[in-house]
């Protein structure tokens, strides 16, 4: 005679077959060895569930074989767990979640308003309040007092731009009043930024005087605030940007911009002088940005409520990286105590229209997947820019496509709390199985 | 990571310097430990029996913060958690956020293969390497086990992908399970409701699971510490993404789990998932999509470790694959390439002369324009301190004297090498022409604004 070792599960599955098989005699010892040494509550509990179940189905083998029965009741198999099932608990474990706030970001960002109105001794409507955040953007350690701003570009002479963007100013090329009257009224712009391009030596050569002529007239065209910005030409710029802060006096214009290569105290005199914040324009470098703060405030007496900073946009695909941790740095740091870099920022989102993504026709590489029509890859790429930049801090964004500037308004809009023109609640429970048409 | 010098890793390393892991020494060894280039393995005389307690002390603290799990398997695998920090520069963030894109078992068959096979098959040029998405998930909206389960099978015959089951029907998973369980799966997802049958399924067939409690983190918190209480530490975290009205909600809550992750609440440090795709709940179209690549932006720059997604269109996979590499690109590693001047193809006296900067993007970009466009020519690399052609005019760092030097530098005499005595200036440098003709008498012709018009450029511009 043979001694056979089954678990008490290899028990009850022999007994569950017996119950199907009439006749089966059960020959032999049945030695029951249990599995594992441990033990604990689960595992005694999954042994009693099985052991109890036995005891029902010796009690059905017993009643059919005659002898006597029913003094065991039967468990339905659906209350008996397996192994796997007995590792589970009974209930959800109850939890509450919580995090600290930051305790670090005890400095704010300075408040910048641009804009004067008639009680501040300027003829704008509007005014603008940059800055004054006490935790990264959107962040729910502080509240964030002032929402993120959009100045639409306009130039003092036609310029090359991508399709996508010149099919909304064809009409108003010409015209730097009517361009500017057009991106406040159609497309929502908070500010008007006027690039005085055709100053630069290279391409008109255009006089100061002229140069700040453009720019009382596109100051007599919109009631919102300006920024005045030169054609970037470290020379020229000087003298066109104290002309044109000249010509804006009392507006409280954004004079765009002061930079490490250029004659930087003749900039900031003017806007000083003529009531004027400034821009602070550095290139991806966060010491260079710091320098040039100190100077402007050391050297040339700018108030710390007159600066905004320009740490350099650079597109998406082309150096956004950079762009991007170098604006993170810089707004950790000012939330931390950093002096010389708490201020708001500013980006030249515009800048994402020179990846070659946002408006060529098809890709230069033969092994890539079709890149589709552009006319909806540009203003996603514009927005993409736009919308990493701030996350990472930049308070005032320099833009050109109105849909890139629509969706950009809403979705920070939301991210601080707002329904971003949003019509209704969403009900998200279902995204698994909805269908969605086209 | 518990710790975060070399010194404290060296602790635990045998001190021998035996260079068996390819490093001079245990100290540079442990350096690499900590900034993570490196893992403990890599030691062969730490794996012995007799280094056993070390090994497994230093595994324990050079464990990354957040969890990392394994969706799929083989060659296709994708790893995601394992950061250490809240913030890119403070050191990188690892494993990229995964993009999946959804098929359902309602599709016929032919659209769900075209599109698995669309999915797989994309793929975007960038800096010597093909942008690709990683991931297919099938949802339910059938409502029948047994579709889903076919829809499955069929999505398995077409891709290798991992493979991402979304139900919330335990009965759909589980025949999902039965024909993909292999593939490793991530299983989406265990609710309040349902979580007890999909723990099961979880560990009856050791797959990856999501838990998901739609703006509800102290619900999600019970989830996890449930889960791990059953031994199921594969794990991903869905703290719901509202698209519009509750996005503010949706962010914090993103926020608040990673932070909390990084700072040692190892009861929540797991991967995040988001579900931008949730968009086309409301509206549809563009807009839909737009507002889907939105989110995904948000989200890959705020912590979401995968998302599953709608669009395939490329107006929205170029921006999501975009946006993705700048969030993970390794912010340590160099910006700059060498100056001086390359050859691309086998150029001759004939072959033009391009000039561009230094700044590693614009010069990767420039040089896969020429050499995938057969271009014999050479490429004169001039030290821009790393910033790119249109900025670096703009700063000073290009200029007429710096090119001249770079030739110099380079030994590189137009006039010598070439018939023509040309140079070709990037068209964002059209305002240097004069001062290099000046600096370096040679002709200077204009090139086109970018690279990519190179072709077309040499077509009309260029007869030699």
């Amino acid at each position: 005679m043979t001694t056979t070792t089954i678990t008490l599960s290899d028990l009850n599955k022999l007994l569950e077959n017996v119950l199907e098989l009439k006749g089966v005699t059960i020959e032999g010892d049945i030695e029951i060895e249990f599995e594992g040494g441990g033990g604990g509550q689960e595992l005694l509990q999954a042994v009693g569930y099985e052991i109890a179940q036995i005891a029902a189905r010796l009690n059905n083998v017993a009643g059919m074989m005659g002898g006597p029965a029913g003094q065991v009741p039967y468990m339905q198999p659906m209350t008996l767990p397996s192994p796997i099932q007995s590792r589970i608990p009974q209930e959800l474990i109850p939890a509450s979640f919580d995090v600290d706030p930051v305790s670090e970001w005890k400095h704010g960002i300075e408040e910048v308003v641009l804009g004067a109105t008639s009680s501040d001794g300027g003829t704008r409507k509007t005014t603008v309040t940059l800055g004054g955040e006490h935790a990264l953007p959107f962040y729910f350690d502080a509240p964030m007092p002032n929402p993120n701003y959009v100045s639409i570009d306009v130039f003092d002479m036609p310029i090359g731009m991508a399709r996508a963007v010149r099919m909304n100013y064809e009409d108003v090329l010409e015209s730097p009043a009517e361009w500017a009257k057009k991106v406040v009224s159609k497309f929502g712009a908070d500010m008007v930024t006027i690039h005085l391009i055709s100053t630069d030596p290279s391409i008109k050569d255009t006089s100061a005087s002229d140069a700040a002529k453009v720019v009382e007239d596109v100051l007599q065209a919109v009631d919102v605030p300006l920024i005045i910005g030169g054609s970037g030409n470290p020379d020229k710029d000087p003298e066109v940007l104290e002309k044109a802060a000249e010509a804006a006096e009392g507006e409280r214009c954004l004079i765009a911009s002061a930079n490490l290569n250029m004659d930087y105290q003749r900039i900031a005199a003017a806007a000083k002088e003529y009531g004027h914040a400034i821009l602070s324009w550095t290139q991806l470098e966060i010491n260079a940005q710091k320098e040039l703060n100190r100077k402007l405030m050391k050297q040339c007496g700018i108030e710390r409520c007159d600066i905004v900073m320009d740490p350099t946009t650079a597109a998406l695909g082309y150096g956004l990286d950079y762009a991007y941790s170098n604006i993170e740095r810089i707004r950790l740091a000012g939330l931390i105590g950093d002096q010389e870099l708490n201020f708001p920022m500013s980006s030249g989102t515009t800048n994402a229209w020179g990846a070659r993504e946002s408006w060529m026709a098809v890709s230069p590489l033969k092994e890539d997947s079709d890149w589709g029509p552009r006319e909806y890859r540009g203003p996603i790429w514009e927005i993409t820019t736009g919308l990493a930049l701030a996350l990472a801090g930049v308070d005032l964004f320099m833009m050109m496509h109105p849909t890139s500037v629509q969706v950009l308004k809403s979705v920070t809009d939301m991210l601080r709390g707002g329904d971003g023109g949003a019509d209704a609640a969403t009900d998200v429970s279902d995204w698994v199985g909805m269908m969605i048409e086209g | 990571m518990k710790i975060n010098s070399p010194l404290q890793a060296y602790e635990y390393l045998p001190k021998t310097n035996c260079g068996d892991c390819g490093e001079p020494t245990c100290m540079a060894f442990a350096s690499h430990l900590i900034d993570r280039s490196m893992k403990a393995e890599e030691c062969p005389p730490l794996l012995g029996e007799e280094y056993n307690d070390n090994y497994n002390t230093l595994a324990d603290l050079l464990a990354p913060e957040i969890r990392e799990v394994v969706i799929g398997t083989g060659d296709h695998a994708i790893t995601i958690g394992g950061d250490d920090v809240l913030y890119r520069h403070k050191l990188t963030f690892f494993n990229k956020t995964a993009f999946a894109y959804d098929v359902w078992d309602t599709m016929s068959e032919e659209e769900l293969v075209k599109r698995v096979n669309d999915i797989q098959n994309y793929k975007k040029f960038y800096i010597g390497e093909f942008l690709t998405l990683d991931a297919v998930a099938i949802r339910c909206t059938s409502g029948d086990a047994d579709q889903f389960a076919q829809t499955t099978a069929k999505v398995m015959e077409t891709t290798e992908l991992p493979l991402l089951l979304c139900s919330l029907d335990p009965e759909v998973l589980g025949a999902g399970l039965a024909v993909a369980a292999d593939r490793k799966p991530l299983i989406y997802a265990a609710t309040t409701e349902n979580w007890r049958d999909v723990a099961e399924l979880a560990l009856t067939h050791n797959v990856p699971v999501a838990l998901s409690a739609p703006n509800d983190p102290d619900a999600l918190k019970s989830l996890a510490l449930t889960f791990a209480s059953a031994g199921i530490t594969d794990l991903v975290l869905d703290p719901g993404t509202f698209p519009t009205d509750g996005l503010r909600d949706s962010f914090e809550n993103f926020l608040k789990i990673r932070r909390a992750g990084i700072d040692g609440q190892t009861d929540i440090a797991y991967p995040l998932m988001a579900v931008p795709m949730t968009v086309w709940e409301r509206s549809d179209g563009i807009s839909a999509a737009y507002w889907e690549s939105v989110l995904a932006s948000i989200f890959t720059v705020r912590y979401g470790d995968i998302m599953i997604m709608h669009s395939i269109e490329p107006y929205s996979l170029l921006p999501e694959l975009h946006i993705r590499d700048t969030v993970y690109t390794d912010p340590r590693k160099p910006v700059m390439v060498d100056a001086g001047v390359f050859e691309v193809g086998s150029p001759d006296r004939k072959s033009p002369v391009f000039i561009t900067a230094n700044f590693a993007l614009t010069y990767y970009t420039v040089e896969s324009d020429l050499a995938s466009n057969d271009i014999d020519c050479y490429l004169g690399v001039v030290d821009t301190d790393g910033i790119g052609v249109e900025a670096a005019v703009a700063g000073g760092q290009l200029n007429a004297a710096k090119i001249k030097d770079m030739f110099d530098s380079a030994g590189f005499d137009v006039q010598e090498k070439t018939d023509h005595g040309a140079v070709i200036l990037p068209g964002l440098a059209a305002r240097l022409q004069g001062d290099v003709e000046d600096e370096t008498g040679l002709t200077v012709m204009i090139g086109p604004p970018d690279s990519g018009q190179i072709p077309r450029w040499m077509e009309s511009k260029w007869e030699s």
